[in-house]
């Protein structure tokens, strides 16, 4: 296949460069949980529905051992300790203490020991759910098989969850084998997850476990009648990243938008916040087989995308470096990248190209996610199409995992039925005819493409370098990544972070830690 | 005025030739085809040939149609406003801001809504620019506040009166169903009910943005696809000397 005659061990010296920032990072996420981890965890022993006041209940449960209990020592203890004295369901015992019938508290009735051995069983029962989500995508896998890469990506945006399934099925009609529903404009922004099926979101449809269950089954039948395996993507980043990908795990999900610092860069969320939360959002992943994609695409959208090329490949290690702590194998690791390069500029596919080969090349096991033009797309749909052709190629040559799908009217509107279907055919016809054209070319040595390559691979080195001197969070607030500064105590959602105390308890992550 | 009739140009003068593309919620066959002609009949077009019919989901089919238009209008008669403003660069912008106001011009800016859509803005206000020309950051002379996506109108205003702004810019990138309308509509509203539009002003962008468009709703111009930083640098100080000269001439005439 293409290659590009890199230098092992300066691989290997900027792989380790990424592993110690992230051990940087994870040394503090260890100390560290936050509000919504612990919902996450009660979603997991089987939480969900609203509480009378109209929050969901993971919130209103975790909100009152927070104000009146004892937050640091983690939610986990005190609610095994109320099933325990209730003596039902999770659910049940949720409702209770909504309703103010029950008290969370770390005194329980119980002894230490049955409490702990009632939050290890509902600990196992959890991580069966995640390993029973792997299991049954592996069975589905196995009666209608995966196409082969790269996986063309569409996305669906109405709104409203019953059109986007209309939406869907014609995508999977059209070629789609991956589809992505758009989540409500501004939901990463929102501290809990909605509740039931929605129609009525902004530029997208709510990520909601109803909405979820509705998709996949959608997509189970379109698979079928298909033949191939068409995987379901959706968005964790924000300040739930935890407890979506637990509803995620719970629905089936395929693939979740998980990264560790789009929601610090894109939406000003606070970074601990995000590091402690994309942490066990990823080990939920990992044990439920749901492939995260990372957003270093959007850097470029607001970087130049030739001078800042090196800051996608540096987020790219890191992303993987963090991934890996918390369990990731190569094969669920999405990382991002992007084809955004001015048009206007000389040889500007040259140089796609050897940012594309460069990221195959570091991640050789990883279905890298690739973005389509956006930044540069034209209002004149015609020369857009052309962007997106040229892109296909790009794809199709490097051997890219999950293809976004470039859309003619990407400047325009959210995308019409049959933007859509241009779009995927002009996917399906470069892939076609230029399905083995990667194994058939060699890159030249010397060449334009190996030297670029290799420059962007050095200033890799050198930015990473610096951020392993300064730590990942200052290098954040300097504005290394897409040119945009944020502080360590700015942003939203850092209320939500708490210390763990000496009593935390939390056996879903001591059990996903473990496991290898 | 002579009148200047036009009609679409195919390949000879007034042939009237259109392109059209365009969705039936039908099953693709030769009664959807026979449909597609006569809905473009019902258009008013004639030598309608629909050249492409494809099925493109179950009980969808796209076709691409080429047909003659019958009008024809008189182009003397059709009149739009461009916003009006000599094209400067980077350098003369920050050299006439300096001469004429003696201190940095503030501009801020956010796109409004629930567009998650930075692109627009960015363009135009980030350090690195857009199409090689400079960003509003750049410019030494302009003091520049970019709010990012998704600001309510509200935030834009509150945003607006803190740092004392010269100038708003307000865009829209990708809505739905209208929604760029009602939001843009709604900022005029409340600058207007605020009692700072005049102070101000205040411009719009967007993919889809004309001037013309922009003008309707109150604005003092409207930028589309494709413009450069330098583009709405320009138009913003030649507007800024225009309101400064005019209250200069209304304190002059109060005397």
């Amino acid at each position: 296949m293409a290659h590009i005659p890199l230098k092992p061990k300066q691989i290997e010296r900027v792989k380790h460069l990424a592993s110690q920032i992230a051990n940087q990072v994870q040394a503090f996420i260890t100390d560290h949980s936050s509000l919504s981890v612990e919902r996450a965890v009660l979603r997991l022993y089987g939480v969900d529905g609203l509480a009378d006041c109209g929050a969901p209940l993971p919130n209103r449960v975790v909100d009152l051992w927070s104000d009146d209990g004892d937050i640091s020592s983690g939610i986990s203890r005190p609610f095994a300790a109320a099933m325990l004295a209730s003596g039902s369901s999770a659910q049940k015992t949720a409702e209770l203490i909504a309703k103010g019938k029950l008290k969370l508290s770390n005194y329980a009735a119980s002894s230490k020991d049955k409490v702990a051995k009632k939050e290890y069983a509902l600990a196992r029962n959890a991580v069966a759910i995640l390993e029973a989500s792997k299991y049954k995508k592996e069975k589905k896998i196995e009666q209608v098989p995966l196409p082969i890469q790269p996986w063309r990506y569409l996305i669906v945006a109405t709104g409203n969850i019953y059109e986007d399934r209309t939406q869907a099925e014609s995508a999977v009609y059209s070629g789609a084998d991956i589809i992505a529903v758009i989540r409500s404009t501004a939901q990463s922004l929102l501290d809990y997850v909605p509740y039931g099926p929605t129609t009525d979101g902004f530029g997208g449809t709510y990520a909601t476990q109803a909405n979820f269950k509705i998709m996949r089954e959608a997509l189970d039948q379109a698979s079928e009648q298909h033949g191939r395996y068409v995987r379901l993507v959706n968005y964790a980043s924000g300040l739930c990243m935890a407890e979506i990908a637990a509803c995620a795990a719970i629905e089936d999900l395929d693939v979740l938008l998980n990264d560790s610092m789009y929601g610090i860069l894109f939406r000003d969320i606070n970074m601990q916040r995000t590091f402690i939360d994309q942490y066990f959002s990823r080990l939920i992943c990992a044990k439920a087989s749901i492939i995260i994609n990372t957003g270093e695409d959007n850097y470029l959208t607001t970087s130049h995308a030739v001078d800042s090329a090196h800051t996608v490949t540096a987020s790219q290690l890191i992303n993987e470096a963090m991934g890996k702590n918390a369990r990731l194998t190569d094969d669920l690791l999405g990382l991002g990248h992007a084809f955004e390069i001015n048009p206007e500029i000389e040889n500007a596919f040259l140089y796609e190209l050897a940012h594309a080969q460069l990221a195959r090349e570091l991640f050789p096991d990883a279905p890298l996610k690739y973005m389509p033009p956006t930044k540069h797309k034209s209002t004149d749909i015609f020369y857009s199409h052309c962007m997106d052709t040229l892109f296909n190629l790009a794809s199709v040559t490097t051997e890219q995992g999950i293809h976004l799908t470039g859309i003619l009217t990407e400047a325009l509107h959210t995308p019409l039925m049959q933007d859509r279907y241009k779009s995927i055919s002009s996917v399906n016809y470069v892939f076609n005819v230029a399905r083995d054209l990667g194994q058939e070319i060699e890159f030249k040595k010397d060449g334009f493409i190996v030297k670029r390559a290799q420059q962007v691979l050095d200033e890799t080195e050198v930015l990473l370098n610096d951020i392993c001197n300064i730590g990942l969070m200052e290098s954040i607030a300097q504005g290394h990544f897409a040119d945009i500064s944020r502080q360590k105590d700015g942003g939203k959602g850092l209320d939500g972070v708490f210390k763990k105390g000496p009593n935390y308890s939390n056996p879903v992550m001591d059990i996903l830690e473990s496991a290898v | 005025m002579k009148p200047e009739q036009i009609k679409p140009y195919g390949d000879t003068l007034n042939d009237g030739i259109v392109q059209l593309s365009f969705t039936l919620p039908v099953e693709n066959g030769a009664r959807a085809k026979k449909a597609a002609e006569c809905y473009v009949r019902e258009l008013n077009f004639e030598d309608i040939s629909v050249v492409h019919a494809q099925k493109i989901a179950e009980g969808y089919t796209c076709f691409m149609v080429y047909a003659r238009a019958k009008p024809s209008i008189d182009y003397a008669k059709i009149k739009a406003k461009e916003a009006k403003y000599e094209h400067m660069d980077y350098y003369q912008i920050n050299a006439l801001i300096k001469e004429e106001f003696g201190r940095p011009l503030v501009v801020v800016g956010a796109t409004i809504g629930h567009d998650a859509h930075t692109v627009g803005i960015d363009a135009i206000m980030n350090m690195k620019g857009y199409n090689m020309d400079y960003g509003l950051e750049r410019y030494p002379e302009i003091e520049a506040h970019n709010l990012g996506a998704q600001v309510s109108c509200e935030e834009l205003i509150k945003a607006a009166i803190k740092y004392k702004a010269d100038v708003i810019l307000a865009s829209q990138t990708v809505t739905q169903k209208d929604n760029h309308i009602v939001n843009f509509t709604e900022l005029m509203e409340q600058l207007q009910s605020a009692g700072i539009k005049d102070q101000l002003v205040v411009l719009a962008g967007g993919a889809k943005i004309s001037n013309e468009f922009a003008v309707k709703l109150g604005y003092d111009a409207g930028f589309g696809a494709k413009t450069i930083p330098s583009q709405v640098a320009s138009f913003i100080v030649t507007r800024l000397i225009k309101l400064k000269n005019r209250v200069v001439q209304q304190t002059a005439g109060n005397r």
